[in-house]
């Protein structure tokens, strides 16, 4: 609180400086901003508690670990919190998740903006996350971030399309680079993008629909696609080839 | 003519005796090509979720068989399996498994009242590795049976599995392979009847790549930033929780019941001395067929792209280079391409590493320093800014890696950049700094004409770049400009 206090007088006491002062740094242009200022849809006097659902769920995943560790829950239950609150972890959500897990709010605001699932910024109904790291981008993964942007309506990523449908955002990798160029939407994998492929899918969800998840090419995980060059036979059974005291 | 001959048999006959053998002569070892591996051999047998991956398919292909014998053969007759098999480390670093595992097990442990863990590193995030999603979502009961058989062997109490966020559908089929287990009275209390009691839990991360180092893992499953650790005290000590942890990856734990059952020595049949073992290759980038395999260790890397993934696209001439271990290790050319092994000691010896076993492929069409360049920002973007080297030096290699995308540089930048490297590696708190520096170092190592060329071409159609990427024409010539932006060195060509 005093943090946010002390933020909102200094940013209203400096004057409003255009060219910058010879003593200045260049502007941070971070993905996000670190910190958090209280607007109307985001501060800490919007309630917010767990549905009597996952209270049950969160009992269960703080009993995963010891009693004197209880703060181990924290990201699993932001987490929880996130899709509980549309999507996005607002401040009520972090302060919510400390009183329950009885940590300090600092500490859950620490971890909130250290991953990157966790949006502090409201988003779209559908959460697009087109991955544009080197194996991807070497599939083509430029290709399909522009599709995206442009079959929405010419946003930029990082945006939201203006009906709230869509947000579309690049992140690294995903760890389906036999499988690229892909993106997620919302917590499926779209792997095997062309961009007549990604169009589709992106419509699908724009009617509410939800395509299949996974390879859109038609091969089913991640096995060679002009045939299986292992795994050919049927497997082998329990104690087939083993020494003979586990036979 | 006659002489002449003569003369050809008594050197022919002297060259035969040259090369014959005595008794005490030592015969040449056959010449061993490796790769082929058999479908019987495979552990993975369910990697390309073909088959059911629930407790009834497990069953049918073999989990859980027995595992009850191998749990009552006691803590150190799996750790001497284990190292009778040679299994490395498949996460990257490659520590010998056994080796790690007895840590645990130092004199008078059972005096220490603490509880011990053992965290399996789930959080797959290097660019180019995709093989261990296979065994979350495929065969997600090798790695619950492999937790038991892991845990007993360094007398665990509890395992973690620490998985990445993004991971949403491994994560539910491996959470209903853990409720399955529990259910069959294969862990819990009285694990497989063994009367050895053992816990697995789950635990999704949230997206960060650093949460792969151990340390930092362990910090993040603590509910904190996942920010490494200082070592010592090593987490055998001092690890989760305050406890006794050894972290391990998915593959290396999930292999471990296979090798008990089928032997040590089946396993330290494939692949070369000192790196025996099957392993899970990911193929990815510019080959006809992408996909994962599991291959013998020691595999030329032509071999494993020809054999498995049709051929690079265009045919093999038509290669630039592969990295041949994730995005941590530095690019190999073509040349060392067709004669590398698929293994610690070979690609080492290359100049490169095993890595995660994550091969990249990029062929001619490629553009390799944008290519670097985007792995220098997927370092800046994932850097966990605890160490000053790191922090800043992921950023500035970025900006210079993107600076010569276009050519916009000096050519004396490219040594600079160089020392920007070996100044980050090896001073930094965990390897990230490291894996930064590596792949710059290796695209300079072996397409520095490339890089030349393109800031000598920008430098002739742009006019001359200062150090740092301002162009000369830009600066006030009213001002003085510092010597040490390179705006007046004599350059090759100049009249002086």
């Amino acid at each position: 609180m005093l943090a946010t206090t002390l933020l909102r007088r200094s940013a209203t006491s400096t004057p409003s400086v255009f060219g910058r002062a010879f003593s200045n740094s260049c502007a941070r242009r971070s993905d996000a901003l670190f910190m958090h200022r209280d607007t109307e849809y985001n501060n800490p006097k919007i309630p917010f508690a767990f549905t009597a659902d996952n209270v049950k769920r969160a009992e269960e995943i703080i009993s995963r670990y010891p009693p004197q560790y209880k703060k181990a829950a924290v990201i699993p239950l932001l987490d929880l919190g996130q899709r509980q609150n549309k999507g996005w972890t607002s401040i009520s959500v972090m302060n919510y998740v400390a009183k329950l897990l009885g940590m300090p709010p600092m500490r859950v605001y620490e971890v909130a903006t250290f991953y990157t699932m966790f949006n502090r910024e409201p988003i779209g109904e559908n959460f697009v996350q087109v991955c544009t790291t080197t194996p991807c981008m070497l599939s083509g993964s430029t290709e399909i971030l522009n599709t995206v942007c442009s079959q929405l309506g010419g946003i930029t990523p990082g945006a939201t399309t203006a009906d709230g449908k869509f947000t579309v955002v690049e992140v690294e990798c995903q760890g389906a680079c036999s499988n690229a160029p892909m993106m997620v939407v919302n917590d499926d994998f779209y792997e095997d993008l062309t961009p007549a492929t990604t169009k589709k899918v992106l419509e699908a969800f724009a009617k509410g629909q939800k395509p299949k998840p996974g390879p859109q090419s038609g091969r089913k995980t991640s096995e060679n696609s002009a045939g299986l060059t292992s795994l050919t036979s049927k497997p082998y059974g329990p104690g087939e080839f083993c020494t003979p005291e586990f036979s | 003519m006659l002489k002449a001959s003569k003369s050809v048999a008594r050197i022919q006959r002297q060259a035969n005796i040259s090369i014959r053998r005595g008794l005490a002569t030592v015969a040449d070892p056959p010449v061993r090509r490796y790769g082929g591996l058999k479908d019987q051999d495979r552990i993975f047998t369910n990697a390309y979720c073909r088959h059911d991956h629930g407790i009834k398919g497990a069953l049918s292909r073999g989990d859980w068989h027995r595992t009850k014998d191998i749990l009552l053969k006691g803590d150190s007759w799996i750790i001497q399996t284990i190292k009778d098999s040679g299994l490395r480390g498949r996460g990257g670093a490659g520590f010998p498994s056994g080796l790690k595992w007895s840590f645990m097990n130092k004199p008078d442990w059972q005096k220490d009242k603490r509880p011990r863990y053992l965290v399996v590193n789930a959080d797959e995030g290097e660019p180019g590795t995709c093989k261990d999603r296979e065994i979350l979502r495929g065969d997600p009961h090798k790695l619950v049976e492999g937790c038991l058989v892991a845990g007993r062997a360094m007398n665990a109490t509890a395992a973690y599995i620490y998985i990445r966020g993004e991971f949403f559908q491994e994560a539910s089929h491996l959470q209903q392979a853990i409720d399955e287990a529990y259910k069959g009275g294969f862990i819990g209390k009285d694990a497989c009847g063994s009367g050895y009691s053992f816990d697995v839990y789950l635990h999704r991360g949230a997206g960060a790549y650093i949460c792969g180092e151990e340390t930092a893992l362990i910090e993040s499953l603590e509910g904190k930033q996942g920010k490494p650790r200082l070592k010592p005290p090593f987490p055998a000590d001092v690890g989760l929780f305050g406890c006794p942890t050894t972290v391990a990856n998915v593959e290396t734990v999930a292999v471990a019941p296979t090798i008990c059952r089928r032997g040590g020595s089946w396993f330290a049949s494939f692949g070369r001395e000192r790196n025996q073992g099957t392993k899970l290759f990911c193929i990815s980038g510019h080959v006809n067929n992408p996909c994962v395999v599991e291959e013998e260790m020691s595999i030329p890397l032509k071999d494993l792209i020809e054999r498995h993934c049709g051929g690079v696209r265009g045919g093999w001439d038509n290669l630039l280079g592969i990295i041949p271990g994730g995005s941590s290790v530095p690019v190999l050319p073509i040349d060392k391409c067709s004669e590398v092994l698929m293994d610690y000691d070979s690609l080492k010896d290359a100049q490169s590493g095993l890595g995660t076993g994550a091969v990249i492929v990029m062929d001619k069409s490629t553009d390799i320093v944008s290519a670097i360049a985007r792995f220098s920002s997927f370092y800046k973007h994932e850097s966990c800014g605890q160490c000053t080297p790191c922090r800043e030096g992921t950023t500035w290699m970025m900006n210079m890696m993107n600076r010569m995308v276009e050519g916009r540089a000096h050519r004396r930048e490219i040594d600079m950049l160089l020392e920007l490297t070996k100044q980050v590696e090896g001073r930094t708190i965990c390897a990230l700094g490291d894996a930064a520096a590596w792949p710059i170092q290796g695209l300079m190592r072996h397409f520095r004409p490339e890089v030349e060329a393109r800031i000598d071409a920008f430098r002739a159609s742009q006019g001359g770049v200062m150090f740092g990427g301002r162009m000369i024409h830009d600066a006030d010539p009213t001002l003085a400009i510092p010597d040490n932006l390179g705006a007046n060195l004599v350059e090759p060509g100049d009249r002086v």
